[in-house]
């Protein structure tokens, strides 16, 4: 007894893909790779890109987690910032076009992979690590929930980049404007009951461009795939430094 | 010189290191962390950066004793718990040490920085999980997991992460090893990896190498895991004459997300969700009558499979259970379980404070690994004894110390990597203050490392990557699943004895250096293919019934043949026995018993 087993009911797509391979190509390219899709399941932009490499294998992107947590495949997806993995193609494809292309303000690498480390030498800079200069105790630091809670919608950050090559003021000024993430991290941990930084950490951000390149256009809040606020955490840290003045 | 070319070992650059981790995920990190701070000339070469590792997805938390659910609380009793949660062939000097070391590894965890949840009292916040008992399994569920939310595995790895910048170790990110460099005594100098950007390909010489490269869930067609885990380090193993141990034990996770795979942490049901059949039923009331659905992860995942089986499954072609939430409150569900409702939106479109979650059981966890001792030395068998392999160390799931025996318990991977990542560097530092001196390796034996990528370089035609991990993959699904059984192993054992020639001889049509993924998943490949195969061969071998390996032509466990370590070597497709250690240091060794939940 053999049961039919209805087919699948596709479509075609067609993606538009940034391609430079820096062994063979002079210049940039757009390509069109078109591929099935089926009907009635919402494939995710990640999985529409497997499905183009099996065509064509020498097509390069990252990804690794496949659910939003590594922050591996952040690409720009019809012209906004976002993770492939987490970007279903219903929301993603405008008038049956897929365009993706690699972060934008850093340099490309291959086709959709960017070279990053702009991004964490800024993140670097401020020092993204706890700074304690009390003994550890024997056993954990006391945090009341509270405390706790101040850390909720910075911890999060997955690094995945969308937000500061979302942003103007870091494409103007990558080595010197940190860049909404990792203004992010530094807020994270000034916002930490346990760090005992804070002065440190201002001092640091005290100059015409680390932190006041920020002209609040937002960009890194609306591209955040994990939803988080690095524009509030830049005005958290301005109002710190402000109120240090006195 | 560069990895598109044919290479030729003496013209191989060097670069020297005190010691080397591949891998940059949680135990990496740990080791990396370890030596870096007292000193040592340390790298870590991840293939992606670090925070890309697949510790990151983990969500649950970490288990250990802290006493701050309960003041009462014991390591023993946690000793207790992960004895019986393995079926007894975990090694018990191994679990002793992780779960008295483990307070001190998960305090040093909270000083990094690591941002868990807290109690009232501003301590940290354990919950319930499976397989977890009070006073050795007779005074009730046990809340031990620390737990930051349900993104602890994130938390636990930026943490090191940042750990780690600080303490000033090198890192060579998105770097891809290829393999082991052993010389003519045997043992380990370093290993031959090339920079995936530019192309650029090295010896990477070194006094200690630590494998630190995960697990390999890509071996099946459904999985939790990253796509990047794809064995690497049990490849690299294999191939240098080494063996794996009980690597025919792979845990489903009870509730990876239906059609996606997606995990959903077990603290779902920590913290009161459960299962329900299509008739809703809470059926693990019939399987595991104390703990229900916190039962241990091979019970809980073989009752769902059972009762799809006799067609209890929900869903249009009752293919899969239902996890419920909703009873929890908004509450609960967005506030412990933020990360499990981004994913259930996501990958399953449902809000799980409204609608339940479809899920089925996942290949998660590979138990097996490179057998090491509890220094994280890798051993092997010489003349039917255990011999440590100097220069190498393993730690994390690569390894196999053996703490999770047959099956293991939910949180203690996060535990396990942290404190035997932090043991094998301990160590590494003794023995170099010792000055360990290894043999220089020739330019015969640094050729053997090379020889898969100049093959690779060297390929006109034949199969590629894709077509054959399809294969592969499928057929792990289909033969070696939850439950197994003879005849269909023995089809799988041969289907894969029919690849090895094509997966040896994968065909790579884009030969470019610079960021070329399509040769990294050719080298990835090959590594899953060893760990099939080893799989394959040892899972048919072990004729019982014992933790996450179900037959059903032997169905029951089998103490007097089996209550033993597999030892697999690839070059003669090997099964031997190993005994497993009863001999903890400061309490009895606790005796096989029947396992009930």
């Amino acid at each position: 007894m053999s049961a039919t087993i209805p087919l699948e009911e596709v479509k075609t797509l067609t993606l538009n893909i940034y391609r430079f391979d820096p062994g063979k190509d002079e210049k940039a390219y757009m390509q069109d790779i078109e591929i099935e899709v089926p009907v009635n399941k919402d494939l995710m932009v990640l999985d529409a890109l497997l499905i183009a490499k099996e065509k064509d294998t020498s097509l390069s992107f990252r990804r690794s987690c496949g659910e939003g947590v590594c922050g591996s495949d952040g690409m720009n997806i019809n012209g906004k910032n976002g993770l492939a993995c987490v970007t279903p193609l219903s929301e993603a494809v405008k008038r049956d076009k897929l365009v993706l292309k690699p972060m934008p303000g850093l340099p490309v690498v291959r086709d959709l992979i960017v070279d990053m480390k702009q991004f964490f030498d800024q993140l670097e800079k401020v020092k993204p690590y706890l700074i304690t200069k009390d003994e550890d105790p024997e056993q954990e630091r006391m945090q009341s929930p509270e405390e706790r809670e101040e850390l909720d919608g910075l911890y999060e950050c997955i690094l995945c980049g969308c937000c500061s090559t979302a942003c103007p003021s870091f494409w103007w000024n990558p080595d010197k404007f940190l860049g909404p993430a990792a203004l992010l991290q530094s807020w994270r941990f000034i916002a930490d009951s346990r760090d005992q930084a804070t002065e440190e950490r201002l001092d640091d951000l005290d100059d015409a461009f680390s932190l006041y390149r920020c002209h609040g256009i937002m960009n890194c809040v609306s591209v955040c795939p994990k939803g988080l606020n690095p524009t509030e955490a830049i005005s958290n840290i301005r109002k710190k430094l402000i109120n240090r003045k006195g | 010189m560069k990895v598109d070319e044919i290479i030729k070992a003496q013209d191989l650059p060097i670069k020297d290191f005190d010691g080397i981790i591949i891998g940059g995920g949680g135990s990496g990190m740990r080791a990396s962390l370890q030596l870096a701070e007292s000193g040592l000339n340390t790298a870590v070469i991840s293939k992606v950066f670090p925070t890309r590792s697949h510790t990151v997805s983990a969500q649950g938390g970490i288990t250990c004793a802290i006493q701050s659910d309960d003041p009462e609380d014991d390591w023993r009793w946690h000793m207790f718990d992960t004895v019986k949660g393995s079926d007894y062939i975990g090694d018990q000097d191994a679990i002793e040490y992780m779960c008295s070391e483990g307070p001190k590894a998960v305090f040093e965890l909270e000083h990094m920085g690591m941002p868990f949840s807290r109690t009232e009292e501003g301590r940290i916040y354990q919950r319930p999980f499976g397989g977890q008992s009070k006073d050795y399994g007779k005074g009730g569920q046990a809340s031990r997991t620390c737990a930051a939310a349900d993104r602890t595995g994130h938390s636990l790895l930026h943490t090191l992460y940042q750990a780690n910048l600080k303490a000033g170790t090198n890192f060579l990110n998105e770097w891809f090893a290829i393999d082991l460099v052993l010389n003519s005594e045997d043992e380990v100098t370093g290993v031959v990896a090339f920079e995936i950007e530019s192309g650029e390909i090295f010896y990477i010489r070194s006094k200690a190498t630590v494998l630190a490269t995960g697990g390999a869930g890509r071996i099946y067609a459904s999985t939790t895991n990253a796509l990047i885990n794809s064995g690497d380090g049990i490849g690299m193993a294999l191939r240098a004459g080494l063996p794996v141990q009980d690597i025919e034990m792979w845990q489903f996770h009870p509730t990876g997300i239906y059609g996606h795979g997606t995990l959903v942490t077990e603290g779902c049901r920590g913290e009161g969700g459960y299962l329900i059949n299509k008739d809703g039923e809470r059926f693990m009331e019939r399987y595991a009558p104390n703990t229900k659905d916190l039962a241990s992860r091979d019970v809980v995942s073989r009752a769902m499979a059972k009762e799809i089986l006799e067609g209890r499954g929900c869903g249009p072609n009752e293919d899969h259970i239902m996890l419920r939430l909703d009873h929890l409150g908004p509450g609960v569900v967005h506030k412990r379980l933020p990360g499990v409702t981004e994913l259930s939106k996501a990958f399953a479109h449902v809000d799980p404070a409204v609608e339940p979650i479809p899920v089925v059981p996942t290949c998660h966890y590979m138990m097996g690994g490179v057998p090491t001792n509890i220094q994280g030395q890798v051993t092997t068998i010489k003349n039917g004894a255990d011999s440590v392999v100097n220069g190498l160390y393993a730690a994390g799931e690569v390894a196999c110390v053996s703490v999770h025996g047959g099956n293991r318990l939910g949180g203690n991977s996060l535990l396990d990597l942290v404190v035997f990542g932090r043991a094998a560097g301990i160590s590494i530092e003794k023995s170099l203050k010792q000055g360990a001196n290894l043999k220089p390796s020739s330019n015969e034996d640094i050729e053997q490392a090379l020889s898969r990528l100049n093959k690779l370089n060297a390929s006109q035609g034949g199969k590629e990557t894709d077509e054959l991990k399809k294969e592969m993959q499928n057929n792990m699904q289909n033969n070696f699943g939850v439950f197994r059984r003879e005849d269909l192993m023995e089809k799988g054992i041969q289907d894969l004895g029919n690849s090895r020639e094509a997966v040896e001889n994968i065909y790579l049509s884009d030969k470019s250096a610079s960021f070329n993924t399509a040769r990294i998943e050719a080298l990835e490949m090959q590594n899953l293919f060893e760990v099939a195969e080893a799989t394959a061969i040892t899972a048919n071998e072990r004729k019982e019934s014992r933790g996450a390996h179900a037959r059903d032509d032997y169905t029951e466990r089998d103490d007097d043949n089996w209550l033993k370590h597999s030892i697999y070597f690839s070059s003669t497709k090997t099964v031997s026995k190993r005994d497993v250690n009863f001999r903890p240091t400061t309490v009895q060794a606790f005796q096989p018993s029947e396992r009930s939940y």
